[in-house]
């Protein structure tokens, strides 16, 4: 299968002055999972809107399943899932009413929408709060709700808004899960996310900032593009706000942060060596202080984030939590 | 498909049936409006009290306080004593009016002279001061052609007084000008664009509030079985409502249906088109169930007012007038009234069931075009 699950060219949504995508291109093949990191604001759901026909695209073009979004929503509805940023749920309603609801909204009916509530409800494990009404739901349960009311109708195409947010990490665990278990069955996921770890799921990722997207590559990809030398650097004891503001100042150093109760920097390649960075973060001049270590480790999908936001002047722009 | 418009229709009620206070206040509503309009807000003036300040207490004198009394619009509520009492009664509300009849009444009236009897009106309320101004004028003039009648008797010339033209009036189909007869049919009208603009506005702003309308809208529901799916539980509580009216108008207050019931349910039918389309109309603009909720009122009050509900519109000026005609609650209170009251059937309620239609299909098709399965 050679026609891409989506294909997006030059998307571009303006509200008013503001330009919540700009120019976004990118291809997703069937049968991916595909994520969209980015802070809030950053066009991400947008994105997911205009893919679905609800937002008008400002310019640019989407081609969903093959057809283009803007001719043909109605054909690209019926064909995807979709689990928004709320899980608008009808809370008065109970979850199998809710369930229901919506597959007959698809089109289902009789035994057939019985025997796909049952399924959703089984896959999702809500079978024994069938009879609860939504509203009563705690955030875990209402999201599990949210992604059966997606998947109700077999939708070879899912779309999934944060579809995390507000969710224990176990649930997430289980959540992820049954994603792996939709995408073996050949189901195409795009799934907005701001969690760096969840990314990390994803078989591709694309990095959206301020409307633009950055990259869009495996995690691991992303991670061997970082041009620079990752470093972590305890140092026991040491005020750590005046440790990052010493190393921030190094020269050859593109970015510092905290890390836990580390330092974590980035280094233009070769500049530094483990023992010259130990001596920056010792506090006299040319002592190295007991317990201070500096480890050189793996670029993290933050640095990835962190060096693509970094405009070319250096300053930092809104970096992901 | 119906599948569709059939699950929409099936959760609308149970939105409807699990909200208690919204279905409490779609049923006890046209109760308690009827109640009130029927009985409280009656415009029939009965029982006035009259303060009287009699000078003279002569035969004569007793004799023109009595037929005030006798009437229906007054009773006799106080003996004065003074012109500064009765002034005093009527600015305390405990009068409507006061009656001073002079010293020498009775002695002027046997000399065959004209006397003066003052009559002080409260017109604070014009409804009020209207009937009892109208009363008082009659009370009086019946009572000197009675005096008149008895001067030319006592001449020996009895019988020879008649007036020149009577008047012979009859009033038809509220023969007894009962308030109920005509404020409850237009009840109906009142209650079903109360509900209906009210409840469908919010119902659909409520699931863009909640964010459900975004779920929805991204499935391959049309917007033409969303919107009749969504309006046809409202369209059935505004009958629900209308017979809820009907049956205890004439329970409670006797309201004789002169016309044909199935005609008036049609015309029902006809006129709710309108209170949808506008309760549909605001809710593609509100971003909130306040919002909704102050839109609808500012559309429903002028219709209330300009209806001819409260006010008649024969009583307006006439750049008024014309404006009423913008105002579709006017065309059907001008059905049910006729139906009612009058028993009309279609020739004679025509202009009105088609300015009914005509307004119902502007508005609805300009509400349907104005929603979009889209958030922009």
């Amino acid at each position: 299968m050679a026609e891409p699950a989506i294909a997006v060219r030059n998307l571009t949504k303006r509200f008013g002055t503001f330009t919540a995508v700009d120019a976004v291109s990118f291809e997703v093949a069937r049968g991916e999972v595909v994520g969209y990191l980015g802070p809030n604001g950053s066009g991400k759901t947008t994105t997911i809107r205009m893919l679905l026909g609800l937002l008008r695209p400002t310019s640019g073009s989407a081609v969903v399943l093959g057809h283009d979004v803007a001719r043909e929503p109605e054909w690209v509805r019926l064909r995807s899932g979709y689990m928004s940023q709320k899980f608008a749920l009808y809370e008065d309603l109970t979850v199998l009413e809710n369930l229901r609801f919506y597959g007959a909204v698809y089109g289902l009916s009789g035994s057939r929408l019985a025997q796909r509530s049952a399924e959703m409800l089984a896959m999702v494990g809500l079978d024994v709060h069938r009879d609860v009404r939504a509203g009563s739901l705690a955030g875990g349960w209402r999201q599990r709700l949210a992604m059966a009311i997606a998947l109700v109708h077999e939708p070879p195409l899912l779309f999934l808004d944060e579809p995390t947010s507000g969710v224990d990490p176990e649930a997430r665990r289980a959540f992820w899960d049954i994603i792996y278990g939709l995408a073996d069955g050949g189901t195409t996921v795009f799934v907005t996310t701001h969690y760096m770890d969840e990314a990390e799921h994803c078989g591709r990722l694309g990095i959206m900032s301020g409307g633009h997207l950055l990259a869009m590559d495996t995690p691991t990809r992303l991670r061997e593009s970082v041009a620079g030398d990752p470093w972590n650097i305890t140092a026991p004891g040491a005020n750590l706000a005046e440790l990052l503001d010493r190393l921030e100042a190094l020269p050859g150093v593109s970015h510092a942060g905290l890390l836990g109760d580390q330092v974590h920097l980035i280094t233009a390649p070769g500049t530094h060596a483990a023992a010259s960075l130990g001596a920056a973060a010792a506090p006299g001049a040319g002592a190295v202080a007991d317990g201070i270590a500096v480890e050189r480790v793996e670029a993290t999908l933050e640095d990835v984030f962190a060096v693509l936001t970094t405009a070319p002047g250096g300053t930092p722009k809104e970096v992901a939590a | 498909m119906t599948g569709r418009l059939m699950a929409i229709v099936r959760k609308e009620f149970i939105h409807i049936l699990r909200d208690p206070r919204t279905l409490m206040v779609s049923f006890v509503m046209p109760l308690i409006m009827l109640v009130l309009l029927g009985v409280a807000a009656t415009t029939d003036v009965r029982n006035m009290p009259l303060a009287v300040w009699d000078q003279d207490k002569s035969a004569a004198s007793r004799q023109l306080i009595e037929a005030y009394g006798a009437a229906d619009y007054f009773k006799l509520a106080y003996d004065a004593d003074s012109g500064a009492q009765i002034e005093q009664l009527i600015t305390t509300g405990e009068a409507q009016a006061g009656l001073t009849i002079p010293p020498n009444f009775g002695a002027d009236l046997a000399a065959g002279r004209s006397v003066e009897v003052r009559l002080v009106i409260d017109g604070s309320d014009p409804t009020l001061a209207q009937t009892a101004l109208a009363a008082a004028t009659q009370l009086g003039q019946a009572q000197s052609v009675r005096v008149v009648t008895e001067r030319l008797a006592t001449k020996g010339q009895a019988g020879a007084f008649t007036m020149p033209i009577a008047v012979q009036a009859q009033v038809w189909y509220n023969p007894d000008l009962r308030s109920a007869y005509y404020m409850v049919p237009a009840l109906i009208g009142i209650i079903m664009m109360f509900q209906c603009v009210v409840l469908t506005s919010t119902a659909i702003v409520r699931e863009r509030e909640r964010g459900t309308i975004e779920q929805l809208i991204v499935t391959p529901v049309r917007s033409s079985e969303l919107l009749l799916g969504k309006l046809a539980p409202y369209v059935l509580l505004g009958f629900l409502d209308t017979l809820e009216i009907l049956v205890l108008g004439v329970l409670l207050f006797g309201v004789p249906i002169a016309g044909s019931v199935p005609l008036l349910l049609a015309c029902a039918a006809l006129f709710l088109i309108t209170p949808l389309g506008i309760g549909l109309l605001i809710s593609t603009v509100s971003k909130s169930q306040q919002e909704a909720m102050l839109l609808s009122l500012f559309f429903l009050l002028p219709n209330i007012f300009l209806s001819g509900f409260f006010f008649p519109i024969a009583a307006m000026p006439t750049w008024l007038q014309a404006i009423t005609y913008a105002f579709p609650l006017r065309y059907f209170l001008t059905i049910v009234r006729g139906i009612i009251l009058k028993g009309a059937g279609v020739t004679e309620l025509l202009p009105a069931i088609l300015a009914t239609a005509v307004y119902g299909l502007v508005v609805m098709t300009i509400a349907t075009r104005r929603f979009h399965k889209r958030l922009d």
